[in-house]
Order: structure tokens, then C-alpha cells, then sequence
């Protein structure tokens, strides 16, 4: 599916997307509630047929936390990067799309210890690297740790 | 033929110490501790030379030169590791079961020491001479599986608990075909005792004398004892990419050291049995019909054939262990179920048909 | 790191946890898992990570892309020379700098020695897993020799940071040429023993046939990649799909397996130890003259942007994802990393198996647990 019709495939599932420049991939911004549909519509739809999740990555994107994926087809070839947030800080919930795609189990896990993002429906939300009695989640901008981090820029 | 006869020492000795004692029991206590005394020297040096032997054995077998700095060669390597680990500390365990923790290591011992009681190391020279050699030396190996159930169960430990229960499985199954191999061997020799097995192979060795049957009997009794000692592709018992040492995992220092000793003498034991029952023992090579060709052979100390022999099959089954892939608990037992024992009752079948039409030579 | 109370459940009183600890044989570094099981079979397996996790993206996103190269050596420092190639590609990319021919022959090269090396440690580690402990020696002593090249081209025998943004650091060596020459000789003929020893012994193909069975499907949704995906008929080569460096000049096979077993898995890294062979071959003759290396800025700043950028690293698919918002450190970069992939599916790949199954699939997988935690 070439960039264009993949773009108009995505608006058509969510009216609210935008899409930003980029030389590599479509990268598509959804918002929060039409993530989970547009993603099953993407992977189960034999025009795009999107069953592989390549990457899933946390992102703060000061001041939304949200969360980058990279989505590709093993039999079209055809790559797409989705990104979705949510504005709040102390309580961040997004879908999560474990259902769809059992290699997200593990990936969300880590997001939600180093972002703090919890995700409904996950069918196990805890910590993955670190502690479970950590406080704190790291690679937020506004992370603070004057024991383990050393501030350079001072 | 010129070969000396231990018995006549041995009687000496005896009637030097009931000169001087009398007849009766002191007498008999004193030769017994004599001869416990023998065994337990004998046990020790020969455990440490096999441990040097399998060390320089896997390490060329790897391509590299294994010990070879303390002594010439590396000779005194292992009495090195075993001074120092006597000089180890014996972790005791709180919530294991002290009294069988304790006492698991040294009932492997003695079943294996038992089992060497029976062995004979040149003519005369054996502590016992049953009738019934053959059985009573499976008898007393099989005590070994107790002392392994019982280490693992008193370990309190999982990994533990599943290592010994495996090998408990793997030693019950695979006695069956240690027996029946040894069963065709008895069917051709018409006798369970050890002197007169060898006497009978004074011709030939049975493996040549029994031809095809023999043949097969040994292969599947080289298998089955492998087995049996918890050795080679069957070690799963203490498979340390799995469970990191199995049902000896908590055990330290001396006990340790008890353990890895019996694994190397069952070894002994077990290759022991095989030249005996299947080379001749301590009986040098000799083919019938070139008297001058047995002539020479003789003039090699029986006790020279004797451990030649045994150290050749020890060195197969080190062989063995340092080459293969270890199996698996339910290959191990479908292997032994289903293979060696149809083929080891059949085998039992056509020795006892061509004992009977004499088509052996 | 201390769990003091394990959450899992237990459904019935036979069934019991069993902790393979991070110290264990055959984990292969410091990854614990908590296996249920009943009796000898698995019934579940959860994986406790992060024994090793350093905060690798977090460094990263104070340093400048010339330093993270070295911090994605520690990644999965089996493949260190892809990883690094992975950041230098994304940033010359991201900058539109034409690497030179010679350097990318030099990349090139050096990847595919590096996919040897790293298969050949992990033969002799399954065969070590499996039990036959000779192999671990005769997969190390075979090692060396492109462990020696390595130390006299790029400076260092794992972990190499031979790559830079714009080329490498250094020229090959004269030698270099002839020693690789050497050293495939060398390989060639001790390959065919390799396949003696291991694949053709038939308790070897007991133990990992039929174990550790995943689907093509399966396996895509997990995202296994890798020649642990290839192994179930995954397509899923990067070199192939997405070409880069000076693999559009060579030619070679993408293997591919549909069983889907441990024993495919294993068989597909002993065709790609062939397949790395003849590539080198094909490359090592024809290194064009010129430039190791393109100019570039002492100070490199990404368009504002995200850029994401793969490379085939020995176990698979490794992807460096970048958002840059004009800095010199990058805003956030984000590895995706195979065996993090790879780990997920271990649990839907070892359920009903025995626990010596678990351990022949976790070798089959060839998980390098630094990159899990990063």
C-alpha cells in the first residue's frame, strides 16, 4: 500500500489523526480513544494486514507521556509509525494492545516502569526492571535522583 | 602353566595368625580388619588415580593438556584437591534432615566397597569367593540408589529432589539389563562364581567364545552400566546445566568428596565386572591351538592383564561421557524399556539355543 | 532485587515453582525465571529481568551520538559491530552523508565475521547445554582466530566501537585481507566436524526435535525475529528486505525453516555460518581504494525529526528508533532489541515441555541477556 493510501486508511478509522513529515514512514498521531480500533482495523484488515510489532516505545513528550509504534506487514512490507498520548501526568492510562499482539505483553510492562503509563486490559501491569517498591519513574524528563544520576550540566 | 597362586599367600598368612592366636573368632576379626584395611588403602589410591586419569582424558580429548603442574605431569594433583577438601568447611544444613544428610554419602561407599569385595584381582587374590559371585555383586550395587534417594530427599531442596528422582528411576530400570546381560554370560559358563567364570575362559575369552550372543551381551551391558554409575550420556542425575549438581548440590567438603569418589570406583567396579565376565579377568590372551603364542602371553603378571583390561573400558566410558549430548529422563527410560530389554531377552534366548546345540567354541 | 513474595499462582498441590535463579549454567547471564512445574513439565514460565539493566537509553539522552556508539556496544556485545553500525547508519541518514565505498565493504566484512564468532559461541554453549561438554572447547579455540583479527584491525576482541558516523575509525590493516583469507580456510574445514559432532548425533536430534514448537503465525506476533524466526518461516532478514551498507553487491541466501523446532533453529544458524562465509568471500577480494571514511562536523546535531533505522544483528532484527528535536544529545532513543522479542515467546514455546526441553529451546533461542535489560 503506498503512503498515500495508507494515510486515507487511517483517517477513514480515526477522523482524528494528523499526520506529521517524515522521509522514512507515514508517522500517524491518533488520538487516545480511536487508538485501539484503528489498530485492530490495521491488523486485521487484508488490505494492510499489520502483524508485526516491531518497536514499542515510551516517549515524554513534555508535557504528554505517550507512546510510539512501529507497526510492519510481513506479507505487504509495508511499514507505518503510530503515535499516541495522553495529557496527564499523575495518572496516565492508555489501551493497551496486548490482545492483538502477545509481543507487547513484555514491551508495555517496560513502559509503564520507566514512564509510569498504566494500560487497560494488560494481563499483567507491573513493574519489569526495576523494584517493585521503586518510586519514581525514570526516563520522565522531570525524573530526580541525586543519588544514582550525576547532574553534568550544572 | 606358570601362574602364581595368590591362595598360597594368603594361607600362609592365615596360618601365621591362628599360630599365634588359635582358631576362632579373634583370628578372623584380625584377618577381616586386615583386609578391610587393604581395601580401604587400595580404594583411596585407586580413586585418586581415576580422578587424574578422567581429568587428563577430558582434557585431551578438549585439546588442551589438563593438569600438569603439581608433580611430574600432574601426579599429585589430586591429593592437592583432596587435602583440600578435607580442609573445607562441612556446611550443615537447618531445615534438612541431619541424621540421613549424614549418613547418605557413606552408603554409596559401601555398596561400592562390597561389590569390590567380590572382585577377583589375580588368581587367589579376591576377599570373597561366593558361589553365587555374580548375583551377590549386583546385590550390593544396587544398595547405591539408596544412598542417592536419600541424599536428595534429605537436601530439602527441589533441584535436589528431582535429581534424585531421576536417577533412582534410571538405576532401578537399568539393573534389569545389567542382570540379564550378565544372565547370558552365566548361561555359557554354566556357573555363577567368579573363579570358575575365569577358569572356564583359560581357552579363550567368552566374548570370542560366545561369538554373537556375547558380543551383544557386552554391548548392552556397557550401555546399561554406564547408566547404572550415573556416568556419560546419562549423567542427568547431576546434570550441572540443568541443576546445577543435582542430589549432591548441598553437600560440601568431605561428603562431597565421598560422593565424587564413589562415582569414579562404581566406574572401576563396573569395568571391573566387564573384563572379568567378558575378557577373562585376570586370565591372559590365549588362542587355542598356538601353545608358544599362550606361552609368551603368560609371562605377563595376571594383575598386569587384570587392570589393563578394566582401564581400557574405564577409558571407553570416559569416552563416552566427553563426546555425547546427555539424554533425556523419559529417552533414558524408553531406551531401556523398550530397547535393551526385548533385545536382552532374545539375546538370553539364542545363547541358551547355542549352548545347547554346542555352537560355541 | 528482592522478590520476596512471588505472585504467581499455583493451581493444584501437585504443581511446585522452581526458581533458575540468575546464577544458573545455562541461562546464559543473569535472567531469572520462575518455572511451574508439575512433576518434569512446565506448566508456566515467568521471566524476572532486569539483574542488568543500566539505563542505557537514559545515559543516552545526555550524550552525544558519537558516544552513544560505544554505549550499544554493551548491548548485545556479541554483535557489538552491528549495533554501532545501526546508530552510524541512523545518523548518516539522518544528515544525507554518502559513506564511502571502502567503508562500507570494511562494515560489511566486519558484521559478517562478527555473526560467525557470535554462532560459533553459541554452538559450542548448546552443545555445553546439552551436555556434551567438548564442544564448548573446540567452538572457542575456532574463535580465536577472528577474535585475533579483530584485536589487530579494530582494537578490541568483543567489543570493537570500530564504526563512526561517516565510516570507520581506522584503515584495515595490509594483513587483514589475507588473514581472513586464513581464517575461513581454517573454518571450512572444521565445520564439516561441527556437523559430525552435534547434528548428526542422533541424541543431540532426540533432544531438539519437535521441542519448542512455534508457528510462522505465532511467531510473528511475538516478534521474534532473527534466525529464531527464520526458524518457523518467518521472512524476516533485514540484509534482504531492507539492504544496507554493501549487502545490495552480494548474493546469498535467506534460510528459511518451516518446523519451527529447536533442531530448525539450530539448523538455520549452522546455514548461516555458510551464508556469512561465502558473503565475506565475495566481499573480501573486492575492497575498493579510497576514503575509510566521509568528513563530518566535530559536532553533530540531527534534524528536528524521528528516524528509525534497522540492521540483521546476530539474533535478529535490532532497531535504534530516534526522536531529535535539533540537540546534540538525542530526545529520546529507544533500542529495540531482539531478545527482548525473542524472551516473550519462551513462555508460549515451553509450556507441556520438560525442564531439559526448557533448556535445549533457551539455547536454541541464543539469548544474550544484557540486551534484554539494557
Amino acid at each position: 500500500m503506498t503512503n498515500e493510501a495508507l494515510k486515507d486508511f487511517i483517517v477513514t478509522c480515526a477522523p482524528g489523526a494528523t499526520f506529521t513529515e517524515s522521509k522514512q514512514m507515514v508517522v500517524a498521531i491518533i488520538p487516545q480513544n480511536d487508538f485501539f480500533t484503528l489498530v485492530k482495523k490495521l491488523k486485521e484488515s487484508a488490505t494492510t494486514a499489520f502483524d508485526f510489532l516491531v518497536s514499542l516505545t515510551g516517549v515524554d513528550f513534555n508535557p504528554s507521556l505517550g507512546v510510539v509504534y512501529h507497526l510492519e506487514s510481513s506479507e505487504l512490507k509495508h511499514i507505518v509509525c503510530l503515535k499516541t498520548s495522553t495529557d496527564d501526568r499523575i495518572n496516565p492510562i492508555l489501551d493497551s494492545i496486548t490482545s492483538l499482539y502477545p509481543a507487547a505483553e513484555l514491551q508495555e510492562r517496560e513502559v509503564f516502569d520507566l514512564f509510569g503509563v498504566r494500560f487497560n486490559n494488560h494481563p499483567d501491569m507491573r513493574r519489569l526492571f526495576l523494584d517493585d517498591e521503586w518510586v519514581g519513574y525514570p526516563l520522565r524528563k522531570d525524573y530526580v535522583d541525586t543519588v544514582n544520576i550525576i547532574d553534568l550540566i550544572k | 602353566m606358570f601362574i602364581y597362586d595368590f591362595s598360597e599367600l594368603t594361607s600362609k598368612i592365615h596360618a601365621g595368625i591362628a599360630g599365634s592366636f588359635g582358631e576362632g573368632l579373634l583370628t578372623t576379626t584380625i584377618e577381616m580388619t586386615i583386609v578391610g584395611i587393604v581395601f580401604i588403602t587400595f580404594f583411596a589410591v585407586l580413586g585418586l588415580f581415576l580422578v587424574y586419569m578422567e581429568r587428563k582424558v577430558c582434557a585431551f580429548f578438549q585439546c588442551r593438556l589438563g593438569p600438569n603442574r603439581v608433580g611430574p605431569w600432574g601426579l599429585l594433583q589430586t591429593i592437592a584437591d583432596f587435602i583440600k577438601l578435607l580442609m573445607k568447611e562441612l556446611i550443615t544444613i537447618k531445615s534438612a534432615d541431619q541424621f540421613l544428610f549424614n549418613v547418605a554419602p557413606f552408603i554409596v561407599i559401601i555398596a561400592t566397597m562390597l561389590a569390590m569385595g567380590a572382585i577377583p584381582f589375580a588368581k587367589g587374590l579376591h576377599a570373597l569367593d561366593f558361589d553365587i559371585g555374580i548375583l551377590y555383586v549386583m546385590a550390593t550395587s544396587s544398595l547405591g540408589v539408596l544412598g542417592i534417594l536419600l541424599a536428595g530427599w534429605s537436601s530439602n531442596n527441589k533441584y535436589s529432589l528431582i535429581g534424585a528422582m531421576r536417577s533412582g528411576a534410571q538405576i532401578v530400570s537399568y539393573e534389569l539389563s545389567v542382570g540379564l546381560s550378565l544372565m547370558t554370560i552365566v548361561v555359557l559358563a554354566g556357573t555363577m562364581q567368579f573363579s570358575q567364570i575365569i577358569a572356564g575362559q583359560e581357552t579363550a575369552w567368552f566374548i570370542f567364545r560366545g561369538h554373537i550372543p556375547a558380543f551383544i551381551a557386552f554391548c548392552i551391558f556397557m550401555v546399561a552400566s554406564t547408566a547404572e554409575t550415573n556416568r556419560g550420556p546419562f549423567d542427568l542425575a547431576e546434570a550441572e546445566s540443568e541443576l546445577t549438581a543435582g542430589f549432591h548440590t548441598e553437600y560440601s567438603g568431605i561428603k562431597f568428596a565421598l560422593f565424587f569418589l564413589s562415582e569414579f570406583m562404581n566406574m572401576f567396579v563396573v569395568a571391573s565386572i566387564a573384563s572379568t565376565v567378558f575378557f577373562g579377568g585376570w586370565m591372559p590372551l590365549h588362542i587355542p591351538g598356538l601353545g608358544g603364542f599362550n606361552h609368551v602371553m603368560d609371562f605377563f603378571p595376571p594383575i598386569v592383564w587384570f587392570f589393563g583390561k578394566t582401564f581400557t573400558i574405564i577409558f571407553l566410558m570416559m569416552w563416552f561421557k566427553w563426546t555425547f549430548p546427555r539424554l533425556r529422563i523419559d529417552q533414558l527410560l524408553t531406551l531401556e524399556w523398550k530397547f535393551l530389554l526385548p533385545i536382552n531377552l532374545v539375546n538370553i534366548l539364542i545363547m541358551a539355543l547355542c549352548v545347547l546345540n554346542h555352537w560355541y567354541f | 532485587m528482592v522478590d520476596a513474595d512471588i505472585t504467581e499462582k499455583k493451581d493444584t498441590v501437585e504443581e511446585y515453582l522452581i526458581n533458575m535463579g540468575p546464577q544458573h549454567p545455562s541461562t546464559h547471564g543473569v535472567l531469572r525465571l520462575v518455572v511451574n512445574l508439575r512433576g518434569e513439565i512446565v506448566k508456566d514460565l515467568k521471566p524476572h529481568c532486569g539483574y542488568i539493566h543500566r539505563g542505557i537509553e537514559k545515559m543516552a539522552e545526555r550524550n552525544t551520538y558519537t558516544q552513544i556508539i560505544h554505549l550499544t556496544d554493551r548491548l548485545d556485545y556479541l554483535s557489538a559491530h552491528m549495533n554501532n553500525e545501526a546508530v552510524c547508519l541512523l545518523v548518516e541518514g539522518a544528515l544525507e552523508v554518502e559513506v564511502p565505498e571502502r567503508a562500507k565493504y570494511i562494515r560489511t566484512i566486519i558484521s559478517e565475521l562478527s555473526r560467525l564468532a557470535s554462532h560459533q559461541l553459541w554452538w559450542c554453549v548448546m552443545g555445553m547445554d546439552l551436555g556434551a561438554l567438548t564442544t564448548f572447547f573446540y567452538g572457542l579455540r575456532d574463535r580465536e582466530h577472528i577474535l585475533d583479527i579483530f584485536e589487530e584491525n579494530c582494537g578490541g576482541r568483543l567489543i570493537q566501537s570500530y564504526n563512526c558516523p561517516g565510516g570507520v575509525m581506522y584503515d584495515i590493516k595490509p594483513t587483514f585481507q589475507q588473514k581472513v583469507k586464513e581464517c575461513l580456510a581454517y573454518f571450512k574445514t572444521k565445520l564439516p566436524e561441527y556437523e559430525d559432532l552435534l547434528s548428526g548425533n542422533v541424541i543431540f536430534q532426540q533432544r531438539t526435535k519437535n521441542t519448542g514448537l512455534i508457528t510462522k503465525e505465532e511467531a510473528i506476533a511475538y516478534g521474534m525475529t532473527g534466525p529464531s524466526g527464520r526458524g518457523s518461516g518467518f521472512s524476516c532478514d533485514v540484509r534482504k528486505k531492507n539492504p544496507y551498507s554493501a549487502y545490495d553487491k552480494v548474493t546469498f541466501n535467506e534460510i528459511l525453516r518451516t518446523e519451527g523446532d529447536s533442531l530448525a533453529r539450530y539448523k538455520v544458524r549452522m546455514d548461516e555460518m555458510r551464508e556469512s562465509m561465502s558473503i565475506i568471500e565475495q566481499l573480501i577480494d573486492n575492497i575498493p581504494e579510497g576514503d575509510f571514511a566521509a568528513k563530518m562536523k566535530p559536532i553533530i546535531k540531527l534534524p528536528v525529526g524521528e528516524y528509525y533505522q534497522r540492521v540483521e544483528a546476530c539474533r535478529g532484527e535490532f532497531g535504534v528508533y530516534v526522536e531529535s528535536r535539533g540537540e546534540k544529545n538525542p530526545y529520546r532513543i529507544k533500542f529495540r532489541s531482539p531478545n527482548f522479542a525473542n524472551l516473550s515467546a519462551l513462555d508460549y514455546m515451553s509450556r507441556g515441555e520438560k525442564i531439559a526441553d526448557l533448556v535445549a529451546i533457551m539455547s536454541s533461542l541464543d539469548l544474550v541477556i544484557p540486551d534484554i535489560d539494557r
